[in-house]
C-alpha cells in the first residue's frame, strides 16, 4: 500500500517523562493516587412522572455504574419522588455518577449522603411454618415479627441495614427459607440537612 | 407554481391586511406554532399515518417543508441546518419505522452535540402498549441518545412541550430532543397558545466560570513554559471563534483544535498547529504531547483525540472550560475545572491573564514540527489520482467560507487534513458517531442553512451509496452543492484497518463493482463528472462548481492510497505513525 509522510521515526522524537492512570489522573512519582472503590449512597428527587425510573436505571447500565440498590417512592409532595440509589464505585466513578444522574432532565437534585446516614431495608421472609415459636424467637432477636402465620408458613416482617437483614436472612435458614423480598435500602442524612436545602 | 405554494402566496398577501394569527384549534396547530415561535425556518422529515395531522397543520404554515428520501436523511439534514445555522434543526417522522429510522441521526446530534428537536407520531394514546400498526417505544429507544424525550399526552399543554424541546436542544450544551406525538393528542382540540420556548426550570446552564477558579488557571497558564490551547467543538457552538482568536493572538499560544473544533482557529495562521489526534497533524500531536500546561475549551477527550490515558499530555496540566459539569474529569482529569460558556470564560481566562507565558522556545519548536512533520504526499505525474490532490485543488479555488460536508472514511480524512479551514461552521460531519451515510443528507440541510455559501461534500463511494437516495432531494429543491466522491472501490478505512491489524485479510472491505457515480446522479436528475485524470482536474472542478443545481464527480483516486499520520487506537500520540513502516515498529 501507498501513502505516507516524511518526518523522523517514532524512536526518534522528543518524548515526555510522565504518565497518566488509567483514571486520567496524572501519576505523582511522591504520591501515586489510584482510588479504590467505595461504597457511597446517593439520594436524588426526581419528578415524580412516568418513564423516571427506566431513565435513571438505563443511565447507570449503559454507563457501567456499579448499582448495589435502587429504590424510589413518593415524597410528601406529590410532584416529586425521591430514589435512593447505592453504588460501589471509584471516587472519580462516584463524581461521574452524581454529575450524570444530574443531567437528566427529571432530576431535580443529587446528594451523596456521608457515611454516618440512617439507612434502612425491609424484608419479608417467608419461612416453613413447623417450628412457629423458635421462628418467632429468632424474629425477635432481630427486632422483626411474624405478620402471617399458616400451618405450612410463617412470614416475617423485619427492617434494619442491609448487614442486618443480610444476618437475619442467615439466621432464618434453619426454618426452611421458601422466599425473601427485599425493598433495597433507603436512606436519609441524620440531623437536620435535607435535600431540598442542598443544591 | 405548486398548488401549495400558490395557496401560500395567497395567504400571504391576506397576512399583510391580518398580521394576527389564525387561533390554534388542535394539538398538531399547536406544535406548529409552537414551532414557528421559536423562528423554525425549515422541516425536514417524511410524511406517514400517525404523523398526518401536524403536516396538516404545516400545510397553513409559513415553515419550509422539504421532504426527505429516508428519515435517517431528515434526521442528518437537521443535524447539519444546526451545526451551520447555531439553531436547532427539525425534523418530523412518522410512528414506527420512522422513528426508528430517526434514531441514527438523533445518537449523531448526541455524540457531537448538535441541536436538533425530532417530532415523532405515535399511535394514538388508547392503542400505545398494544404493539398497534407502526407502533413503536419511541421515547424508550431514543431516551438514551437524547438530551430528553417527551411523551404528549395532552392537547393543550403540547405546544408548550414542543417550545420546552426546542429550548432544551438550544441550551446549555446543545443537543438532540424528541417530542412523541401520539395521534389523538394531535387531533384532539384545544384553543391554548403555546408558551414562549422556555427551558425546563431543572435544567441549570451555567455563563460566567467561578472567578477564583479562572484566576487559579489563568495564573497556572501564564506560569507555563510550554502551554498549548486544545479548541474542541464547544468553542463553535458558543461562538466563541472570536474569543479564542482574541485569547491566542495576546497571550501568543499555539493553538490546536479537536476534529470537531476544526474552523475555530484559522489554520493559515502561524499560531495554528491544525488538528490533533488518530489522524491529526504530526506537529498537533507534538505539541499536546509535549505541552506542560493545556487549555482545553469546549472538548471532551474523545479517545480518538487522546489515544490512550496513560500517555496523554503527561506531563501537562490541564485547565478544562466546559459547559457541561459532567465532562470535568470524565477521561482526563481536570488540574483547573472552569464550569462555563466558553465564550465568556475565554472573556474572563483572557482579562485575568498575569502576563503572557514566557513560550518564545517553545513557539520556535512548534514551528520546527511543522518543518520536521509537513503534511506531504506522494505526487507522481502518473494517474491513479492522489485524493489528496483533489481536495487541495477544491481548497485552493473556492471562497473562505465554504462548507465542507463529509461522510466517514478515509475521504473525510483527507478532507479534514488537506483542505484549509479558517472560518467556524464550515466543517460539517459526523465525529462521534462515525456515521458512514452522514455526506449527502447533512449537504442539504448546510446549503439551506446558508445559501449564500458555496458547499462542496466529499464522501466516499461506500459512504455515498448508504444515503445516495437524498440526491433525489437535492435535485427537486434545485441546490448547488457540489459532491465529490473520492472512489476507490473500497470501504477504505477499513480496509487500512485490516492491512495494518489483521494481517491483510480484506475481508467485506472491497468491492468487485461499485455503480459509476457520474450516470447515476444523472438518473437522479444531477449532472455527473467522472474524474480520472490529472489534466483534468481544474476543469472538472470548475465545471461542477458552475453547474447551477447538484453536481456530482465520480473521482477515481488510487486504491491503494492509505491516510496518515495515525496512531492506532488506543495508542500513544506522541508515536503517531508516518508510514506502513513505521506502524510495524510500535
Amino acid at each position: 500500500m501507498t501513502g505516507g509522510m516524511p518526518g523522523p521515526a517514532p524512536d526518534e522524537r522528543m518524548r515526555p517523562d510522565g504518565r497518566r492512570n488509567t483514571q486520567g489522573i496524572r501519576i505523582d512519582p511522591e504520591a501515586e493516587v489510584t482510588h479504590e472503590p467505595r461504597e457511597a449512597v446517593l439520594s436524588a428527587l426526581v419528578k415524580h412522572e412516568p418513564g423516571v425510573l427506566s431513565e435513571v436505571s438505563s443511565l447507570f447500565s449503559r454507563r457501567q455504574f456499579n448499582i448495589e440498590s435502587l429504590t424510589v417512592g413518593p415524597t410528601h409532595d406529590d410532584g416529586v419522588a425521591r430514589m435512593t440509589i447505592v453504588i460501589e464505585e471509584p471516587q472519580p466513578g462516584i463524581e461521574q455518577a452524581k454529575k450524570q444522574l444530574r443531567k437528566l432532565v427529571p432530576t431535580i437534585s443529587v446528594t451523596e449522603l456521608d457515611q454516618q446516614n440512617t439507612r434502612r431495608e425491609l424484608a419479608l421472609i417467608k419461612v416453613s411454618g413447623e417450628k412457629p415459636d423458635d421462628v418467632n424467637a429468632v424474629a425477635d432477636m432481630y427486632g422483626g415479627k411474624a405478620v402471617d402465620a399458616t400451618a405450612e408458613s410463617v412470614t416475617v416482617e423485619l427492617t434494619g441495614s442491609k448487614q442486618k437483614i443480610d444476618a437475619a436472612v442467615g439466621a432464618f435458614e434453619q426454618f426452611d427459607v421458601q422466599e425473601v423480598v427485599r425493598t433495597g435500602t433507603a436512606a436519609l442524612e441524620r440531623g437536620a440537612d435535607t435535600l431540598e436545602n442542598d443544591d | 407554481m405548486s398548488e401549495r405554494a400558490s395557496v401560500r402566496a395567497d395567504e400571504a398577501d391576506a397576512d399583510e391586511d391580518e398580521p394576527e394569527q389564525a387561533p390554534v384549534t388542535t394539538g398538531a396547530q399547536s406544535v406548529v406554532r409552537a414551532l414557528e415561535n421559536a423562528g423554525a425556518e425549515y422541516v425536514f422529515g417524511v410524511q406517514g399515518g400517525a404523523i398526518m395531522p401536524v403536516y396538516d397543520a404545516l400545510y397553513d404554515s409559513e415553515i419550509d417543508h422539504v421532504t426527505m428520501a429516508h428519515e435517517q436523511g431528515a434526521s442528518h439534514a437537521a443535524d447539519a441546518f444546526g451545526i451551520v445555522s447555531g439553531e436547532p434543526g427539525v425534523c418530523f417522522a412518522t410512528s414506527g419505522p420512522g422513528a426508528t429510522n430517526l434514531v441514527t441521526g438523533l445518537a449523531d446530534a448526541n455524540m457531537d452535540s448538535d441541536p436538533v428537536i425530532a417530532l415523532t407520531g405515535q399511535v394514538p394514546t388508547e392503542f400505545v402498549g398494544n404493539d398497534a400498526f407502526q407502533e413503536t417505544d419511541t421515547v424508550g429507544i431514543t431516551q438514551p441518545v437524547t438530551k430528553h424525550s417527551y411523551f404528549a399526552d395532552d392537547a393543550d399543554s403540547v405546544g408548550t412541550e414542543v417550545g420546552e424541546a426546542w429550548a432544551l436542544a438550544n441550551e446549555g450544551r446543545q443537543g438532540p430532543t424528541l417530542v412523541d406525538l401520539p395521534k389523538d393528542i394531535t387531533k384532539g382540540e384545544t384553543d391554548v397558545e403555546p408558551a414562549a420556548p422556555k427551558r425546563p426550570d431543572t435544567y441549570d446552564v451555567p455563563e460566567e466560570a467561578d472567578d477564583e477558579n479562572v484566576q487559579e488557571a489563568a495564573d497556572a497558564l501564564a506560569a507555563a513554559e510550554r502551554p498549548v490551547v486544545l479548541a474542541g467543538g464547544g468553542v463553535i457552538k458558543a461562538d466563541a471563534a472570536d474569543a479564542l482568536r482574541d485569547f491566542a493572538f495576546e497571550y501568543e499560544i499555539p493553538v490546536v483544535t479537536t476534529m470537531p473544533g476544526i474552523g475555530s482557529f484559522p489554520e493559515d495562521h502561524e499560531l495554528s498547529l491544525e488538528w490533533a489526534g488518530m489522524h491529526g497533524t504530526g506537529y498537533a500531536n507534538m505539541a499536546i504531547t509535549n505541552t506542560d500546561c493545556m487549555l482545553a475549551i469546549g472538548t471532551r477527550f474523545d479517545d480518538r483525540l487522546t489515544g490512550g490515558i496513560d500517555s496523554f499530555a503527561p506531563d501537562a496540566e490541564i485547565i478544562h472550560v466546559d459547559i457541561d459539569p459532567a465532562e470535568i474529569s470524565k477521561n482526563v482529569h481536570a488540574d483547573y475545572p472552569l464550569i462555563g460558556d466558553a465564550r465568556a470564560t475565554l472573556r474572563q481566562l483572557y482579562d485575568a491573564m498575569p502576563s503572557a507565558p514566557d513560550a518564545d522556545e517553545w513557539r520556535e519548536q512548534c514551528q520546527e514540527w511543522k518543518a520536521e512533520y509537513p503534511m506531504d504526499y506522494e505526487t507522481p505525474d502518473d494517474e491513479p489520482l492522489k485524493p489528496q490532490y483533489v481536495v487541495e485543488r477544491f481548497s485552493e479555488v473556492t471562497p473562505d467560507d465554504t462548507i465542507v460536508c463529509t461522510g466517514v472514511g478515509q475521504h473525510q480524512m483527507w478532507a479534514s487534513q488537506f483542505w484549509e479551514f479558517t472560518e467556524p461552521r464550515t466543517w460539517v460531519s459526523s465525529h462521534g458517531l462515525g456515521t458512514m451515510g452522514y455526506g449527502a443528507p447533512a449537504a442539504i440541510g448546510a446549503k439551506l442553512a446558508a445559501p449564500d455559501q458555496e458547499v462542496v461534500c466529499f464522501d466516499g463511494d461506500g459512504s455515498f451509496l448508504m444515503t445516495v437516495q437524498e440526491l433525489s432531494v437535492a435535485v427537486r429543491e434545485n441546490l448547488d452543492i457540489t459532491y465529490v466522491v473520492l472512489n476507490n472501490e473500497a470501504v477504505g478505512m477499513v480496509r487500512q484497518w485490516q492491512d495494518a491489524f489483521h494481517e491483510g485479510r480484506r475481508m467485506a472491505s472491497e468491492y468487485p463493482w461499485v455503480p459509476e457515480f457520474d450516470k447515476l446522479a444523472e438518473a437522479f436528475g444531477a449532472r455527473g463528472f467522472r474524474l480520472e485524470e490529472y489534466d483534468n482536474v481544474e476543469e472538472t472542478i470548475q465545471a461542477a462548481r458552475e453547474y447551477d443545481g447538484p453536481a456530482v464527480v465520480d473521482a477515481i483516486i488510487d486504491p491503494a492510497e492509505n491516510v496518515y499520520p495515525m496512531v492506532p487506537s488506543g495508542g500513544d500520540n506522541g508515536l503517531f505513525a508516518l508510514n506502513e513502516r513505521h506502524l510495524e515498529q510500535l
